[in-house]
């Protein structure tokens, strides 16, 4: 009873024929062979690249027809990107951070005013170390 | 002189068992009500004990490691249990389908559960306190979170489950607000209050999961010594914060946007005027909500982040200060010109302006990363929190209390009193958070057991504001709980307002309204409609 009224309420209730589950059982099959193959050449850094490119579409296709996002309100299609785009946020600010780290500007110990008193009182440039610090 | 309905949801059914089994949003607005004022009234006592510690440098009352419990329970037991279900669970449960004019929640047992995993979550916090509780701070950071003794799994055991309580509050309201509409009332013709619980609903819900998932990381490295966050194992200690962050950004977010909600109503009621620029205060709010998603990397500029992602995250951090300033801007645009009348609830909206902006702008001190390298971890990052928390989600709560407070019960409370009460809180908390951002610029850094002599002044002053603010809270406790039980009879618009929830009568039946309802004006139009005030 409750399963109809359902039913009734999204009157979008689209059966796929099954053909169409078999070509996409297959094509996710094709898929996985791809990523296979792929991780046995050397692409570098790129190989992550692809192999995620690949897992996105299996993703994709799974939840747009055996989970039939494609066939229900766009609605619910927006909730799913909604997800999606924050979990991509949060990585990739992330990464900002993972992937840059240690990237320090170089230091320039230069005399801003290089005639100035201070300067004078100083001990000679060759005992101070990278950061302008003296060592003794 | 009106007198109190005699069928309401307080009196229609009675006895502890049909308010523990209630699915009445109100009971249920109210159960939560008594759950976060004794939170509160514990954390503020653990505050209390703080400052009294730090009158004096070195031991006053409590040694070193109960202090450091102290005051990490002070900020779980204020986050977790008072300020996120604070103004939504609690006033927004009791108000928001009366707003709507509609009977109840979307789905009222769905709010009940809510509430039951609250209190469980409660009781597992009080738990962890008498099971050697936690001194890791509110934010449990790691690497010293999956090292120190104590209970450190129950209490982020118990966040976790809160959350859960958040989350089914989130999604009970963003159902309540698409579906349970009274007829006419468009989007637009909703009270900027649900606005802003709409945006807080929607971080609850996509903001929360990431808490959960971070504390079930910190328990499996933890017990079962998986390495994810301990770089001997592979791990990434700055990842927990990054983790932590996410969630907890957006979080301040779902703590300060339905206390603006809260200051947009009282602004407009007590300025007997439209609100000024309806349209951008409720597109600020997603705006806010959206922008908080994007920041959370400001709260770790000194953490070993890399200084290209520090510039990213100082940069996007200033966009929060356009959609908070449309907000404060249109709020002072209302005023100007109406007809104010300083009530109570007036007294704490008024103070929020003040407060928040205090608090607003600080931050840009400390979104700035040059200045922030000086101020960080100091007490200026203390008192600026606790203006924009306090100052701001605190007084607005207040305000939103005092202002419902005749609705719930039926019944106001002594006015002049309130006054006192709220003067109290206002000072007292000035005094006891300048002197903190004084201390903080001269280098006082926080969570520090004692200090050095050349901060003892300021510490007193602090002290002493705390004591100014306690009073206030004491007498507000007396006279609320005296007016409900020898209070004068409030009548259904005590306040003159328009929207919804005044057209009922004070408390409302349980069914809410005696028919059904429908929109006859929109929630502003003072200039249209002189309210109905009995």
């Amino acid at each position: 009873m409750i399963e109809s009224t359902m039913i009734n309420r999204n009157s979008h209730h689209h059966i796929a024929p099954l053909w169409l589950y078999l070509a996409i059982g297959g094509a996710l099959l094709v898929l996985t062979a791809v990523t296979i193959t792929v991780s046995y050449i050397d692409l570098g850094g790129w190989n992550i690249v692809v192999a995620l490119v690949i897992a996105s579409i299996k993703g994709s296709l799974v939840a747009m027809f055996f989970m039939h996002l494609y066939y229900d309100k766009k609605i619910y299609t927006i909730v799913i990107v909604m997800g999606l785009l924050f979990l991509s946020i949060f990585i990739s600010l992330t990464m900002f951070d993972t992937g840059r780290r240690g990237d320090i500007y170089e230091i320039k110990s230069e005399p801003i005013k290089p005639e100035a008193d201070f300067y004078k009182e100083l001990p000679p440039a060759d005992s101070l170390d990278q950061t302008g610090h003296s060592e003794h | 002189m009106s007198s109190m309905p005699e069928k309401n949801y307080l009196t229609e059914k009675r006895g502890l068992k049909s308010w523990l089994l209630t699915l009445d949003h109100k009971r249920i607005g109210v159960m939560y009500l008594i759950g976060i004022s004794i939170s509160f009234a514990l954390g503020g006592i653990f505050a209390l004990l703080i400052r009294l510690e730090l009158l004096n440098p070195g031991r006053d009352i409590v040694g070193a490691q109960t202090y450091n419990q102290l005051f990490t329970l002070h900020g779980a037991v204020m986050i977790f249990l008072f300020i996120i279900p604070g103004i939504p669970a609690a006033l927004g449960n009791f108000v928001l389908p009366l707003m709507l004019g509609a009977k109840d929640v979307a789905f009222p047992r769905l709010n009940l559960a809510s509430w039951y995993i609250y209190v469980f979550g409660a009781l597992l916090a009080v738990v962890s306190i008498f099971t050697g509780s936690v001194d890791t701070g509110w934010t449990f950071y790691t690497p010293y979170s999956t090292q120190t003794s104590g209970a450190v799994v129950t209490m982020t055991l118990a966040a976790f489950i809160l959350g859960f309580s958040s989350i089914f509050t989130g999604l009970n309201f963003i159902v309540t607000i698409h579906k349970l509409r009274a007829p006419g009332m468009t989007w637009f013709k909703m009270p900027l209050f649900v606005w802003s619980l709409y945006a807080t609903a929607i971080i609850q819900v996509l903001a929360t999961p990431v808490l959960g998932i971070t504390l079930v990381l910190l328990i499996l490295e933890r017990v079962l010594g998986m390495g994810i966050f301990d770089p001997a194992m592979g791990g990434d200690p700055v990842l927990f914060q990054h983790f932590f962050w996410f969630y907890s950004h957006p979080a301040v977010y779902i703590m300060i946007l339905p206390a603006m909600g809260i200051i947009s109503e009282l602004i407009s009621t007590f300025s007997h005027k439209r609100i000024f620029g309806y349209r951008a205060i409720a597109f600020s709010s997603f705006g806010i909500a959206f922008i908080s998603f994007l920041v959370w990397g400001h709260h770790m500029f000194t953490s070993g982040q890399s200084e290209l992602a520090s510039m990213i995250f100082s940069f996007l951090t200033f966009f929060v200060a356009i959609p908070s300033g449309i907000k404060v801007f249109n709020w002072l645009a209302t005023l100007y010109k109406g007809s104010i009348s300083l009530d109570t609830p007036m007294l704490y909206a008024l103070s929020f302006l003040f407060l928040f902006a205090i608090g607003g702008l600080t931050g840009m001190f400390l979104a700035t990363t040059a200045t922030d390298i000086h101020l960080h971890d100091t007490y200026f990052v203390v008192a600026h929190f606790h203006y924009v928390m306090f100052g701001g989600t605190v007084i607005a709560f207040l305000g939103g209390l005092h202002f419902w407070w005749p609705k719930i019960w039926g019944r106001m409370y002594n006015e002049n009193w309130a006054k006192i009460s709220a003067l109290l809180v206002f000072v007292g908390f000035n005094v006891t958070f300048i002197s903190q951002f004084i201390m903080g610029i001269k280098g006082m850094p926080r969570r520090y057991y004692t200090y050095l002599d050349q901060y003892h002044r300021m510490h007193g002053f602090s002290t002493i504001g705390s004591w100014i603010m306690g009073l206030g809270f004491f007498i507000m406790v007396v006279y609320l709980v005296h007016s409900i039980y020898k209070g004068r009879p409030a009548g259904s618009n005590p306040w003159g307002s328009l929207t919804m929830e005044w057209e009922t009568t004070s408390p409302p039946p349980t069914e809410n309204f005696a028919g059904d309802m429908k929109l006859t004006h929109g929630p502003y139009d003072y200039d249209k409609i002189v309210p109905r005030t009995d």
